[in-house]
């Protein structure tokens, strides 16, 4: 008997019948599952690796932007770690919620390089100043161009499209 | 012969229930920096305050977690050698937490939101995690036809360790290099981070069901299989709702989308059937651990409903970078993870107390979270409509204008505050005497 002709029925019967159903249902699942988890462990495992493997290798078809010195740049990364600006700030809208996000604050007109190197090393009524020496300042710097040169982060530069998935604005 | 008859588990668990102090302890001051700016400025700092409560949280769940396992498999516990191996386990867990926590306060960080702190502290955590793998393994081998908890702790030690190792691929240029992969890693890891430690709470669920309904029903059964499969799918596939904004490839973005659209409805559906299957005598011995998971599925329900909302592109865009984001990993933390390590704490503790102070706790823990995840929403939903609206005001102002919602969040925190310390302190003179 299919599961909804039993829908019908009275309330009982469709206890006993559900009871039924899902009994059978563990007995057939216990009679066929026996490797099943393990394989289907190694499948999606498998996959999982696949995909992971395929973002590892992105870097080696993206090309250089003259906008930044990308050493520089990636040991900028580390001095913005090592001051744990991430705790505060965000990029791309993911880090910290106390502070504004920087993706694009190097090529913002009213803030832009000189703003960050006096806020640093000032800070602000919530931000602590920071002590960096020279050479970390110009890292930090070129790191928030590499961010910059990156893509806009500004929520209000994508629009929803056909499926319910947002897109960059052509136009930004 | 002394070791054999130490309780392991007991020990991880006791010494994440004072992680939990710690953790709300850090996590009170840091509320106040958001009413009070300039509070503990030059002492501490938001940027050290973070970090101590992120981090405290977090060994909280993991400790917890590896707590579960050795008293979930303690009847295989019988080799002088698995004590010392978890013991070995321990203390390298006791070396990085204090050292994590000292470089925290000597302001020597250099690792990656949200779990960020000196990679040097990683070492002893992946050598006490691969301990911990060969343990574990060395105990599973023993139990035949494993229940879903067993694959679900598998996974979660597993997915653990590589996760934890990816999570440290920015040491070397090629991924540091170029932003957006390393964005990318970033977040991927930390989607499947949680996904992993989620696992073994959740087999751990899956294991308090089945000893508190008395029957193997609620961990074989296909629905369970069903959850556990569907579960890590997601941890593999779903982190990609994390960067919708961004510029990654449209595949990832995709991916996580489509996939996060199944997540949670399986993990609702087993409880509700489990609720169902036992009865009135067994809730009553029962009585906490019962009570919690029964607030976790509670509070699944809730974040369930606003984790797939916040999935959907055209949603997550006001979402994205709020408080909203802070309600959903706060509402997941205390909500479902810690309901479900304070039920399994009550249950190996043997803990049968049911008087009318526990209780009052336990509501004042409800309510208190309630509160504090509704105003870190309200908040959220401020900021959200801020950063799509054409006439911003500036970052200070809008933070200004959320005031009143870090007011009842604090509040809310210190109640949280006082109902969590006690019952940790009350469970933890409990695993004294026993």
């Amino acid at each position: 008997m299919s599961y909804e002709i039993a829908m019908c029925l009275s309330e009982q019967t469709q206890m006993r019948i559900h009871c039924i159903y899902h009994m059978t249902i563990e007995k057939q699942y216990y009679l066929h599952m026996k490797f099943k988890p393990k394989h289907m462990f190694f499948i999606l495992s498998l996959c999982f690796l696949i995909y992971s493997i395929s973002i590892y290798l992105k870097p080696l078809s993206i090309k250089e932007d003259s906008k930044f010195n990308k050493e520089k740049a990636s040991e900028g990364r580390l001095v913005w770690q090592a001051y744990n600006c991430q705790s505060c700030h965000q990029l791309y809208s993911l880090g910290g919620y106390l502070g504004p996000d920087l993706t694009n604050i190097i090529s913002n007109p009213s803030k832009g390089e000189k703003t960050v190197r006096a806020l640093v090393k000032s800070g602000t009524k919530q931000m602590p100043a920071f002590n960096l020496t020279d050479n970390e300042m110009n890292l930090l710097i070129e790191f928030l161009k590499s961010t910059d040169a990156s893509g806009k982060s500004d929520l209000r530069s994508f629009s929803i499209d056909k499926f319910g998935m947002i897109e960059k604005n052509e136009t930004n | 012969m002394k070791l054999i008859k130490f309780n392991i588990g007991k020990l991880f668990l006791v010494t994440s229930l004072c992680m939990l102090m710690l953790g709300l302890f850090f996590g009170i001051f840091a509320a106040i920096i958001y009413i009070f700016p300039d509070f503990m400025k030059l002492q501490l700092g938001f940027v050290s305050l973070r970090p101590l409560h992120v981090s405290s949280a977090i060994f909280w769940i993991i400790l917890g977690a590896t707590g579960c396992i050795y008293n979930g498999l303690k009847q295989y516990i019988t080799e002088a050698r698995t004590y010392k191996i978890a013991l070995i386990q321990w203390i390298l867990w006791i070396f990085a937490i204090i050292g994590i926590v000292t470089s925290y306060f000597n302001k020597d960080f250099g690792g990656r939101e949200y779990w960020e702190f000196n990679p040097i502290w990683a070492l002893p955590i992946a050598i006490a995690w691969i301990l911990f793998l060969v343990n574990f393994y060395s105990l599973v081998k023993k139990v035949k036809d494993w229940p879903v908890y067993i694959w679900m702790w598998l996974t979660g030690v597993l997915f653990f360790l590589f996760t934890f190792s990816e999570n440290y691929l920015w040491i070397f240029p090629y991924f540091r290099e170029h932003f957006i992969t390393d964005m990318t890693i970033q977040w991927k890891v930390n989607g499947s981070l949680v996904g992993s430690w989620n696992q073994i709470l959740y087999g751990t669920a899956f294991f308090l069901m089945d000893k508190i309904s008395n029957s193997k029903n609620t961990g074989t059964n296909k629905f369970a299989f069903a959850m556990y499969f569907l579960g890590l799918f997601n941890l593999m596939f779903n982190w990609g709702h994390h960067i919708y904004t961004l510029p990654t490839e449209n595949y990832i973005r995709y991916i996580g989308y489509i996939v996060s659209m199944t997540e949670w409805v399986f993990f609702i559906k087993i409880i509700y059937d489990w609720r169902a299957s036992i009865n009135a005598i067994q809730k009553n011995y029962h009585y906490f651990p019962y009570r919690f998971i029964m607030a976790a599925d509670i509070w699944v329900f809730l974040n369930m409903g606003q984790a797939i909302l916040m999935s959907i592109p055209a949603i997550n865009i006001y979402t994205h970078g709020t408080h909203v984001t802070v309600a959903h990993a706060m509402g997941t933390t205390i909500g479902i993870n810690t309901m479900i390590l304070l039920a399994a704490c009550f249950e190996f503790f043997n803990k049968k107390d049911k008087s009318k102070y526990l209780n009052y706790l336990f509501w004042l823990l409800q309510i208190s979270l309630l509160v504090f995840w509704l105003s870190l929403n309200g908040a959220g939903i401020q900021k959200g409509i801020w950063q799509l609206s054409n006439h911003q005001e500036s970052y200070s102002k809008m933070m200004e204008s959320l005031r009143p919602d870090f007011i009842v969040f604090a509040f809310a925190g210190l109640g949280l505050l006082i109902a969590l310390s006690s019952f940790a302190i009350i469970l933890i003179n409990t695993a004294k005497k026993t």
